[in-house]
């Protein structure tokens, strides 16, 4: 089968900070989309279909916040679908706008949403609530405590150092210093992130992400749409998702199909899209890479899965600067989801991260010749993964 | 100018029905301080905590089968930092796998001294013995069990 071709034709993306105390939840959310229909100069009338982005409700604390986000977006009159795949929710998004060009059912689709992580006072009491109430709620698990017990598995099978998680940290704050619209710009040392306060063994402070605010979207069109318009884009050639079981109890012990060390389903999903994409060697197709990694340490079995590394081999590579800007594939030239993270979007500026790339609109932290990029968003306690290739 | 916060709490309360599964599991556990899993039929794994169908032949599960009390660490975190609503740190947990058991089960790690983060970390590390231990007053609950590495 040959695949419709789906370009990317808007971007808009807030300038994220901790807090926005000058815009409230919709305000935020229509930022981000009248950036994104200024480039190709839309107005309401010419998108069909909106797909909303929005991960658990109580992160934002307004039940249901799309409702709140309809007018945001000029949904009246418009088909208008929700998504909800936790941190995968921004990725998924835009997948689930490709599919309504790539099934004939809308020529001009926008996603779009916000975030405002730092108005609910503690992520991690929100994100205890995604686990079972039966086995596992009573336990103090959060999305910190989660992936540190994928790193102690990681740990153990490659040998990676905290040394090695702080070299990820110093590659994505140098990156974010490039990007206006990071949250964490800072640059810093290992030395300072080896002395930055434990959290939960082995992540320390800096290893992890900020709570941020600020709104994303972009604008998906048909080739035909852009043709006839004669507008400019860039456009979506892969995308998978894959999924994996839901207990992390059964990705150990005996007899086990995805190990909790690694992105087992991640790597399924890039299998995916590479097909799609017709890309048989990742490690010499693919010049930019937007990772999801809210943590440093899952930059490593992030590389792994989406194939520009050997299991393991990501950690090595990563001190020699393989994936630091000016290296063979830089990762996460944005800055990532380690110096930027509002949950809602954060997947979706993955995306609009390596359209950019592909695009040669990224300032700053611009690759250069970079042609063909790729995205990924992992959601829940590592259930679902999406990935997406984008090519200029 | 001025800008103005509204604060707003949610506190709601669920009464969760924990189905005929858990709650045979968790009466094993209140009345005779033993843990069980479930056998999948189709291939023998035993599932802990229990499950009525099995996450890899998505088949019934046919048996209970008594687990542990021994078992080894297969990960762990130590917590040092503080979040609302959540235990007061420093505190251990993680996953066992319970001897007689194929997948790991979660709980609290106790007995360990979790002052020294490098420390401690080398007393979790994954494949050491652990035993489970029970409170004398139980309520049927995650809780009511937890985690001690055996003297070496």
């Amino acid at each position: 089968m040959k695949n419709p071709r789906v370009g990317i034709i808007g971007i808009g993306q807030s300038a994220f900070k901790p807090r926005r105390d000058d815009a409230s939840y919709p305000d935020l959310v229509r930022e981000a989309v009248v950036k994104a229909m200024a480039g190709p100069e839309l107005e309401f009338d010419d998108i069909d279909a909106i797909v909303y982005s929005l991960s658990p409700d109580a992160m934002v604390g307004i039940g249901n916040a799309e409702r709140l986000g309809v007018d945001a977006v000029g949904g009246r009159n418009k088909r208008f679908l929700r998504i909800n795949t936790g941190g995968a929710t921004g990725i998924s998004s835009v997948a689930a706008a490709y599919y309504h060009i790539a099934s004939g059912a809308s020529d001009c689709v926008m996603t779009a949403g916000a975030d405002k992580v730092g108005e609910c006072g503690d992520s991690q009491t929100v994100l205890n609530k995604i686990w079972d109430p039966i086995y596992e709620r009573p336990l103090p698990l959060g999305t910190i405590t989660m992936l540190a017990m994928s790193a102690v598995r990681y740990m153990e099978k490659y040998g990676m150092t905290q040394e090695d998680m702080a070299h990820v940290v110093v590659k994505n704050r140098y990156h974010a210093s490039l990007n206006a619209n990071a949250h964490l710009r800072k640059t810093t040392t290992v030395e300072e992130v080896m002395n930055s306060r434990m959290i939960s063994w082995p992540i320390k402070l800096m290893d992890c992400c900020p709570q941020s605010s600020g709104g994303g979207a972009m604008v998906l069109a048909s080739e035909k749409y852009i043709k006839d318009r004669k507008l400019d884009a860039v456009w979506i050639t892969g995308l998978g998702h894959c999924s994996e079981s839901y207990y992390i109890g059964d990705r150990m012990g005996n007899g086990f199909t995805a190990d909790h060390a690694d992105a087992f389903a991640l790597k399924g999903a890039f299998e995916r899209a590479y097909r799609m994409a017709n890309i048989t060697d990742p490690q010499k197709q693919v010049h930019v890479a937007e990772l999801y990694a809210p943590f440093s340490n899952t930059e490593f079995h992030a590389i792994e899965a989406a194939g520009l590394a050997g299991l393991g081999e990501s950690i090595s590579q990563l001190k020699d600067g393989r994936f630091t800007l000016g290296g063979e594939i830089p990762v996460n030239t944005s800055g990532g989801t380690l110096c930027t993270n509002a949950i809602a979007v954060t997947a979706m500026i993955r995306v609009a991260e390596v359209a950019l790339q592909v695009w040669g609109r990224a300032g700053e932290h611009q690759v250069k010749g970079a042609r063909v990029g790729i995205a990924n968003g992992n959601g829940g306690d590592h259930q679902f993964f999406g990935t997406m290739v984008v090519e200029s | 100018m001025e800008l103005l916060k509204r604060r707003e709490a949610w506190n709601i309360n669920y009464n969760h029905a924990l189905g005929e599964t858990a709650s045979w599991f968790y009466v094993q556990i209140r009345d005779h301080a033993k843990i069980y899993g479930r056998r999948c039929g189709a291939t023998g794994r035993v599932l802990v905590p229990p499950r009525a169908f099995s996450d890899q032949t998505l088949e019934p599960t046919t048996e209970w089968v008594e687990v542990g009390p021994g078992g080894k660490i297969e990960t762990f975190t130590i917590v040092y930092e503080p979040f609302q609503g959540l235990p007061d740190p420093p505190y251990a947990f993680g996953y066992v796998l319970l001897d007689g058991a194929d997948t790991a089960i979660g709980g609290f790690f106790k007995g360990v001294d979790l002052t020294d983060p490098a420390a401690a970390a080398k007393l979790l590390k994954m494949g050491t013995r652990v035993t489970t231990r029970f409170a004398e007053k139980r309520i049927g609950d995650v809780l009511d069990f937890w985690f001690e590495p055996d003297a070496k």
